[in-house]
């Protein structure tokens, strides 16, 4: 049996991984098609909807990136968003209105955070790991909010969207949208490439036993600071794409509930699979339109609903989808 | 015999009131198989422990390659050469054999900030797992994820990790642990050729296999080593004898 038996699965493995290849070139097929659907007459706010998808979907790939290869659960993630958005609406309430300026800013100052709380953080494991994040959010959100010259608990209206080397490049709706939409590309091909790299195979072997990396002799601390800090910086672009898109900025952008929604997002899509991050902020901000326009009290139907995909669908939507699947070729054959 | 690779200087260690390593006094040859064996509870594995870094002794120097390693994290200590095994398998199941025995040589070939390029198609990474594995008669094993593969051959991938880091001195504690008859044949069979090219020290319960291999074999009891030298004479040693071996030999 050890000669003949592995070829059978290995085969059927391959055939599964370049089905599951085809997901992602859907996704983002999707994604370019959807302002000609705007165009020929749906309404406007499809569009705006999903420059929102697309905005959250690049948080929670960063957050994917710590949390499905490198187990490490932050609860705190919106504060590197928040950090970005509000580099944007502070840099343009001193008149600052250059994507040139304020980009770097955004992502240095999301970067920056990361690093010095995640070297604070990754002290601790388990548990204590997602407390400490939470507090450091918390923390964002606190100081976000005292922040009076900024609009404190009010928040900050931006009255410009940033230009781009002194182009309006961000205040076409469409252009923006298709900005957002290669900003996201870009991100989900980088941490594809992270994850399989040198780099990322010392993050997934340290998520799945960490003394061994040690043994081997891999400072592990200092991989989950490095990845923790790409994550924070896309979390920074997100906050800074999110700040030009609603030309406002506030401390809610920062609170623990939206950390909260950033986890439930990959949890939706399924944990560990970067397109499943994309897909789960998707179908959260779907179903948040949807029923929010049904009933205020939407998070008590939203709320069962997520209970059940985590209990019955292990790998989140995708894993359901692949369980499926694998059960209707079994009947099948 | 040139300078030891390994010495231990009267390391002390206890957990609360319980003494568990007493002033043990210890070296280990440039080309010395040293076993190390004991009752449960003799503080063996707490040795190797604070040997790899995973404990810190309370008193006494740890010393490698003339480098004073005392105060060195696990991960310093493995750049160094010193390679390790546990007593409780300890390997990337989702990882395939030779991905694990791969990263193991990553960790000591140039640097591991690379963020592009996929890590597993580096062919100067796998010709040296490809040829870890070789050694430990894993060769045909190369892509079935290791969890999937046999405790016994589980036992030998950790050996071939172990060997991936071109180790100068390697820590095998119980290598042989829950392996099965054959199996225990075949890894010492393995260990057998690595022995000369590796300087090793081995814990092992299984005293066929230790008098099988040992050059030097030290007892350890109650955290202290009773007795040290070669084979035949710590077999012969009546105080050996008295407190461990006579039960075990008989």
């Amino acid at each position: 049996m050890s000669d003949a038996a592995p070829l059978a699965p290995l085969s059927i493995s391959s055939r599964r991984a370049s089905a599951a290849e085809l997901v992602p070139v859907v996704l983002f097929a999707g994604f370019a098609l959807v302002p000609f659907a705007s165009a020929f007459g749906a309404q406007a706010y499809v569009l705006d909807l999903f420059t929102r998808v697309m905005i959250f979907s690049i948080a929670a790939l960063g957050l994917d990136l710590i949390v499905g290869y490198g187990a490490l659960v932050s609860f705190g993630h919106a504060a590197f968003v928040g950090l970005g958005a509000y580099a944007v609406g502070i840099l343009a309430a001193h008149g600052l209105n250059e994507a040139l300026v304020s980009l770097p800013v955004a992502l240095a100052a999301a970067t920056l955070f990361a690093l010095a709380t995640g070297a604070v953080s990754l002290r601790t494991q388990g548990v204590y790991f997602i407390m400490i994040t939470l507090a450091f959010g918390q923390m964002a959100y606190f100081t976000a909010s005292s922040l009076a010259p900024y609009g404190g608990d009010d928040g900050l209206t931006i009255h410009m969207r940033n230009a781009v080397a002194g182009f309006a490049l961000f205040k076409d709706h469409f252009a923006f949208y298709y900005i957002v939409l290669a900003c996201l590309l870009g991100c989900y091909l980088v941490c594809r490439a992270i994850v399989v790299s040198r780099f990322g195979r010392v993050l997934r072997g340290a998520r799945d036993n960490p003394t061994r990396l040690v043994t081997i002799g891999f400072d592990v601390y200092r991989f989950q600071l490095v990845a923790y800090a790409i994550s924070g910086a896309l979390g920074g672009l997100a906050g800074y794409l999110l700040a030009n898109h609603t030309e406002f900025v506030s401390p809610a952008y920062m609170s623990w509930p939206r950390s909260g929604e950033l986890i439930i997002m990959i949890l939706l899509g399924g944990i560990g699979r970067l397109h499943g991050a994309i897909i789960g902020a998707l179908v959260f901000l779907l179903i948040e339109e949807w029923l929010s326009g049904v009933t205020e009290h939407w998070k008590m139907i939203f709320g069962p609903f997520l209970v059940l995909v985590v209990l019955f669908a292990r790998g989140g939507l995708i894993g359901a989808w692949n369980e499926i699947a694998a059960r209707l070729r079994r009947s099948a054959a | 015999m040139s300078e030891p690779v390994l010495r231990l200087h009267d390391l002390h260690k206890n957990f609360g009131g319980l003494t568990v390593t007493d002033g043990v006094n210890f070296e280990v040859g440039s080309s010395d198989l040293h076993a190390v064996i004991g009752p449960n509870g003799a503080g063996k594995t707490t040795l190797i422990n604070q040997i790899s870094g995973l404990l810190a002794p309370d008193a006494g120097r740890i010393v490698f390659c003339g480098t004073d390693i005392t105060a060195l994290p696990m991960s310093a200590r493995a750049a160094l050469g010193l390679a390790r095994s546990f007593q409780i398998t300890s390997i990337l199941p989702g990882f395939s054999a030779l991905e694990n025995v791969a990263l193991a040589v990553q960790a000591r070939s140039g640097s591991s900030f690379r963020f592009f390029g996929r890590a597993d198609a580096e062919r100067a990474l796998n010709e040296q797992a490809s040829a870890a594995l070789a050694e430990v008669g894993l060769a045909g094993r190369a892509d079935i994820p290791a969890g999937h593969l046999s405790h016994g051959e589980k036992r030998a991938l950790e050996l071939a990790i172990a060997l991936a880091m071109a180790p100068k001195l390697l820590l095998l504690d119980e290598p042989m642990a829950g392996a099965g008859r054959d199996e225990t044949e075949r890894l010492v069979a393995v260990l057998a050729r690595l022995k000369g090219r590796f300087p090793m020290v081995l814990v092992e319960h299984d005293m066929t296999a230790v008098f099988a291999l040992a050059d030097r074999i030290s007892v350890l009891i109650y955290g202290r080593i009773l007795a040290s030298g070669a084979p035949d004479k710590v077999r012969a040693d009546p105080a050996v004898v008295a407190a461990y071996l006579g039960d075990e030999m008989e």
